[in-house]
């Protein structure tokens, strides 16, 4: 069980991502990036894609990271890891580092740098054993650059590339489903979290960093710009996420499946469409629609899961 | 490579390459290269991974060509803005398209203005002492930047010619130690590299990279004085080939400089003034040594292998700047494009046309 007090003891006075920064008031991601940072108990180095936390935390001269950060572009950053890695493994065979020092390497992406643009690169440095922990913060589309749909935006939400009108009823494709790519790479651990479950997403950090090889943890988090709600909705809605089994909480260890957290109410998918614009439009059918889509991936990912 | 042996090499495969990096897996292989080798799924994360085990603190190289390098070229600019200083050997070959695999500079005029230092070598001999070298300058807290060792596909990446190499702990003194001053994997000095830069500090940036460029020329004249010592083998800038008394002179880049030195000796012979002046550092460009080499000739007549659609190919554009306000005559002829080769009696109909004054088709 991960605790509040072992975070902050973890953090050893110093916080990894401090305040100041310029990410909008409602927005997870600092949140996503405070508790993965912070469960993590040995030295890290942070490796960032082109995006909103990058954007808002590095404004030269200023930098709101008290850990080692480097950007390089928004495509490449697993391959940026696996260049760190490697380098922390040829230093310490030439005694350049020292031997007891493990440096944990990082990434945060968003889900354009993680579904789309980046996932040539994040394939590869899965495909080739680095060990390195991935960390997607989904918003479910490209925030940073005003709202436009990527791969993994779901099913009717409007973006202003995939806007609502006459002919259109938003996005009319599902989502990709990135976790499971992750996994048919057959890498020691994959998860999907969620801003609003911490204590599920620092246990599945605590393993993931743990493991010999590399590891993807997908984080779902809100964007109060791009889907519509209020600021201060944001854990309500994530949670109902979680809850309408929208976005189930699991585990793949070695292949092998577990669900982390079995939604305990029962909550219709509504609760977690209405408070946001980008679904303002659904009619009953498409919201039906939405519903048999949750029924029919839940019931895939029970029947994954051994017991 | 295996003499450097350099800590970290993020490679992919392309022809005319491969040779290099096959090479290189072998040495690893046999344990005669220590490095970590990244097999990397594609060009652009070549790069990548290059400039993150470079500002980890590793010494870093990498190979490519042609589609590989336009792949990367992203990434380029960035190894070059990061100041990361990789080494890179670029197998020269035509761009698509049409797709075709053979030797022309057109890939390493895409990465002319990323900032990165580029070299020429003529033979294979050149492009191993330029590969020895390049860590020296790369390095050299004035410069921090990438180098490029340009070597034409297939005349000299599948040369087999007779290369005089140095002992490895001599190469090994050479190149010494890598030693990064901040490195990504300090936990104890904190740093933030790649942050976002407005239009307040942008620029400065940027000016801070050209001057390191700048620089990097006396740098490369310094590390080419010591290299003398340990080779026996002088390397400057320019190499300005029996431009005495010459009329007329041609200015290129690689290997076609071995073909027209033959054809200058067969000429002298024959009563002629002709000569030939090789650019070994087309970045940074050294406009006044080219200038103080060509002082008194007549003609100038610049060799592309590379063209500029609506434009002036690159090497004549910097030649043009370089002889600026000089009476020298100035023309400049595009060949060799996609491989077509470029014999001994085309340097002849060259310098003939020249001095007749007909205009030279390639």
């Amino acid at each position: 069980m991960a605790r509040l007090k072992t975070l902050v003891r973890n953090q050893g006075g110093v916080q990894p991502l401090r305040g100041g920064h310029a990410l909008c008031q409602g927005c997870g991601i600092p949140m996503v990036v405070r508790i993965v940072l912070s469960t993590i108990a040995r030295p890290t180095v942070v490796v960032n894609a082109t995006g909103c936390l990058e954007v808002a935390t590095t404004r030269y001269p200023t930098t709101a990271w008290n850990v080692p950060w480097l950007h390089v572009a928004f495509e490449n950053t697993a391959a940026v890891a696996s260049g760190v890695e490697a380098a922390q493994c040829a230093l310490r065979r030439r005694n350049a580092l020292p031997s007891d020092e493990d440096v944990a390497v990082v990434c945060f992406a968003g889900d354009g740098g993680t579904y789309d643009i980046g996932m040539q690169a994040l394939s590869g440095a899965l495909e080739r054993g680095h060990r390195f922990l991935f960390v997607c913060y989904d918003n479910e589309a490209y925030m940073n650059t005003g709202v436009q749909r990527s791969g993994a935006t779901p099913f009717g939400a409007a973006t202003t590339t995939s806007p609502v009108g006459a002919t259109s009823w938003g996005k009319a494709q599902r989502r990709k489903d990135m976790t499971a790519i992750a996994v048919a790479h057959h890498v020691p651990y994959v998860a999907q979290a969620c801003a609003s479950h911490w204590d599920d997403l620092s246990r599945k950090v605590e393993r993931a960093v743990g493991c010999d090889g590399p590891a993807f943890i997908n984080v779902l988090t809100d964007c109060p710009v791009g889907w519509g709600h209020e600021p201060r909705l944001a854990p309500h809605l994530l949670d109902a996420a979680v809850e309408s089994r929208f976005w189930p909480l699991y585990e793949v260890v070695d292949g092998r499946y577990r669900v982390t957290y079995l939604p305990t109410r029962d909550v219709d998918v509504e609760e977690w469409l209405r408070p946001q614009k980008r679904f303002a439009h659904l009619t009953p059918a498409l919201v039906a629609e939405v519903r048999r889509q949750i029924d029919a991936d839940w019931a895939a990912l029970v029947a994954r899961t051994p017991d | 490579m295996r003499q450097i042996d350099p800590d970290v090499v993020p490679a992919y495969p392309i022809t005319p390459q491969t040779p290099i990096i096959q090479g290189y897996a072998k040495f690893v292989a046999d344990g005669l290269a220590h490095g970590e080798l990244i097999d990397v799924e594609s060009e652009h994360s070549a790069m990548s991974a290059a400039i993150g085990a470079a500002l980890a603190g590793a010494r870093t190289m990498t190979t490519t060509s042609s589609q590989g390098l336009a792949l990367m070229t992203e990434v380029v600019y960035l190894a070059a803005s990061m100041r990361a200083p990789i080494v890179m050997a670029v197998g020269n070959r035509a761009l698509s398209g049409p797709i075709n695999i053979h030797c022309d500079h057109s890939d390493a005029m895409l990465v002319r203005d990323s900032g990165c230092i580029q070299l020429f070598a003529e033979n294979a001999q050149q492009a191993y002492d330029l590969m020895v070298m390049g860590p020296r300058i790369a390095e050299h807290p004035d410069v921090l930047l990438p180098v490029l060792v340009c070597l034409d596909g297939f005349t000299i990446t599948h040369s087999a010619e007779a290369v005089d190499l140095l002992r490895d702990d001599v190469v090994r003194r050479f190149v010494g130690e890598y030693v990064l001053p901040h490195s990504v994997l300090d936990p104890q000095l904190p740093v933030t590299r790649g942050s976002f830069a407005m239009p307040d500090s942008y620029f400065e940036f940027r000016v801070q990279q050209a001057q390191a460029l700048e620089r990097s020329l006396a740098v490369f004249q310094h590390v080419a004085a010591e290299f003398f010592e340990v080779a026996q083998r002088r390397y400057a800038p320019v190499e300005a080939y029996r431009c005495d008394n010459a009329d007329r002179v041609v200015v290129l880049l690689g290997s076609t400089a071995g073909t027209v030195k033959d054809v200058v000796d067969e000429l002298r012979l024959e009563g002629e003034h002709v000569g030939l002046v090789e650019i070994t550092t087309f970045r940074p460009f050294p406009h006044a040594a080219l200038a103080a080499a060509v002082e008194g000739v007549d003609e100038v007549i610049v060799l592309d292998r590379a063209d500029s659609p609506g434009g002036t190919p690159p090497l004549h554009a910097e030649v043009a700047a370089s002889l600026y306000g000089s009476e020298i005559r100035l023309s400049g002829h595009v060949y060799g494009l996609g491989g077509r080769d470029f014999h001994p009696e085309d340097a002849r109909a060259l310098f003939a046309c020249e001095r007749d004054g007909i205009p030279w088709l390639v």
